[in-house]
């Protein structure tokens, strides 16, 4: 939401954060490479000022229409089960964040990502380079045809398999509420072992699965998933308000 | 606004929203946010881009570089952390239009800038930012937001780049004086032939001041 001025006081909105119970935390035991990345100390608190409430407008120009399909790449068909993964970003209050751009990376279907670091002897897939890109439309819908991604093992404990999982990054409209996360498909059976996963406090979990979706499904065609996305919202309601801040 | 003023009721009664039995909200309607996810080893496949690292033009007048490395916390550098850059132009104004005084445009210059530490260091081509209002009727020192992602960090971590040869402007900043003498240096950059060198320490005795937004 826009600020107003008044003589030398700028009123800029303040970002909710999420309750310390419900996010993420920064590092997490159990996820090794946590252990000399993570920072130890306390972060300190920034209160909301013009830099922390403004952000890059990064739209259209960064996005052709085929970035959208990861499916059909260098002229052939990616290998594996079609999905449309679709969804609104919303922020804490419900809104739609329009315009924004949506970026996404994932394994192909073997669970190999097209990366010079990733040994993972599953085949590569020519057609698939597991890169997309959208901007959000006016109501902060997404949405990308792309392949199921494949799990994975990754050595960080015995027996440690990835869940199937699509990254996402998104700038919102504020450099408070950039966010880069991952979507998980429902009812994995990998979520149990997997610390990423588990970093994630149990009560918020929920949040970072997708959600079958029957009506969007494609006869013949592809499965759908749904996944909405919500950033932090302001303070401030768009609603008018008394002059002691009651909603009115 | 007396609370106890009687209002005089000129109308018929019409229930307010937010009120019981309004069939409205009690409470701000709140839905809860999106968990970060650490970027992972591969986030070059999604996040690359061909210009990333310029915030402001290529030869752009008063372009500097502000280069520096990521370390961990035995002291070795991290070569898969991405480093994205977000502040105010020269006069202090912002390329969004959630900047409450108007969107600035400034030529050749658009605030952000994204780069990763594949060689051992970031680097980011940019113009030094203005001063910016502290929102309460003082300004900021000039300043520079950063976000760190890498493997290994599950939640971006979040610092402030300021300038050595700031010292008048810094000693004012109400940030840097919130923080502990010994801990300020760590959001200092220093200069160098070409720009400045901003070094960010995730772990250790000297662990960059981290902020929570």
């Amino acid at each position: 939401m826009t600020g107003t001025t008044s003589g030398s006081r700028l009123h800029v909105p303040s970002y909710l954060r999420e309750d310390d119970s419900l996010r993420t935390p920064v590092g997490f035991p159990d996820y090794r490479s946590t252990g000399l990345r993570a920072p130890l100390r306390t972060p300190v608190d920034l209160p909301h000022r013009l830099t922390e409430v403004t952000g890059p407008v990064l739209g259209e120009d960064r996005v052709q229409s085929q970035d959208a399909d990861l499916t059909l790449r260098n002229g052939g068909e990616a290998v594996g089960q079609r999905i449309l993964v679709y969804g609104q970003v919303l922020d804490s209050g419900g809104r739609p964040v329009p315009d924004a751009l949506v970026e996404v990376w994932q394994a192909n279907a073997g669970g190999r990502y097209r990366h010079v670091v990733d040994n993972w002897p599953a085949p590569l897939d020519p057609h698939f380079d597991g890169l997309g890109r959208v901007v959000t439309d006016s109501l902060g819908r997404y949405e990308f045809l792309t392949i199921k991604p494949g799990a994975y093992p990754w050595g960080n404990h015995h027996n440690a398999w990835r869940p199937a999982h699509i990254h996402f990054s998104l700038f919102g409209r504020a450099f408070t509420q950039r966010l880069v996360t991952q979507m998980y498909f429902p009812d994995d059976p990998l979520f149990g072992q997997d610390p990423i996963y588990n970093a994630i406090p149990p009560a918020a979990r929920h949040r970072a699965i997708s959600r079958y979706s029957l009506e969007r499904t494609q006869d013949n065609w592809a499965l759908a998933f749904e996944w909405n996305i919500v950033l932090r919202g302001t303070d401030q309601t768009p609603f008018e308000t008394d002059d002691d801040g009651d909603v009115a | 606004m007396n609370p106890l003023d009687v209002p005089e009721a000129t109308g018929p009664y019409q229930p307010r929203s937010g009120r019981r039995g309004s069939g409205f909200l009690t409470e701000p309607f709140r839905l809860g946010t999106t968990p970060s996810a650490t970027v992972g080893p591969y986030l070059a496949i999604g996040l690359t881009w061909p210009d990333g690292i310029w915030a402001a033009d290529e030869g752009a007048e008063g372009g500097v570089w502000i280069r520096g490395r990521v370390f961990d916390g035995a002291g070795d550098v991290v070569p898969d952390a991405m480093v994205e850059t977000w502040q105010a132009d020269p006069d202090g104004g912002f390329p969004s239009p959630e900047d409450p005084r108007g969107a600035a445009s400034y030529p050749g210059f658009r605030g952000y800038a994204r780069a990763q530490t594949l060689t051992g260091e970031f680097g980011v081509f940019t113009l030094k930012p203005g001063r910016v209002p502290d929102g309460e009727g003082g300004l900021q020192a000039p300043h520079i937001d950063v976000s760190v992602f890498a493997r290994g960090i599950l939640d971006r971590v979040v610092t402030r780049i300021y300038f050595a040869d700031e010292a008048g402007a810094n000693a004012e900043d109400v940030v840097l004086r919130g923080l502990p003498e010994d801990r300020r240096s760590t959001l200092v950059a220093e200069r160098t032939d070409d720009g400045y060198r901003f070094d960010i320490h995730l772990q250790g005795d000297r662990e960059t001041v981290f902020f929570a937004v």
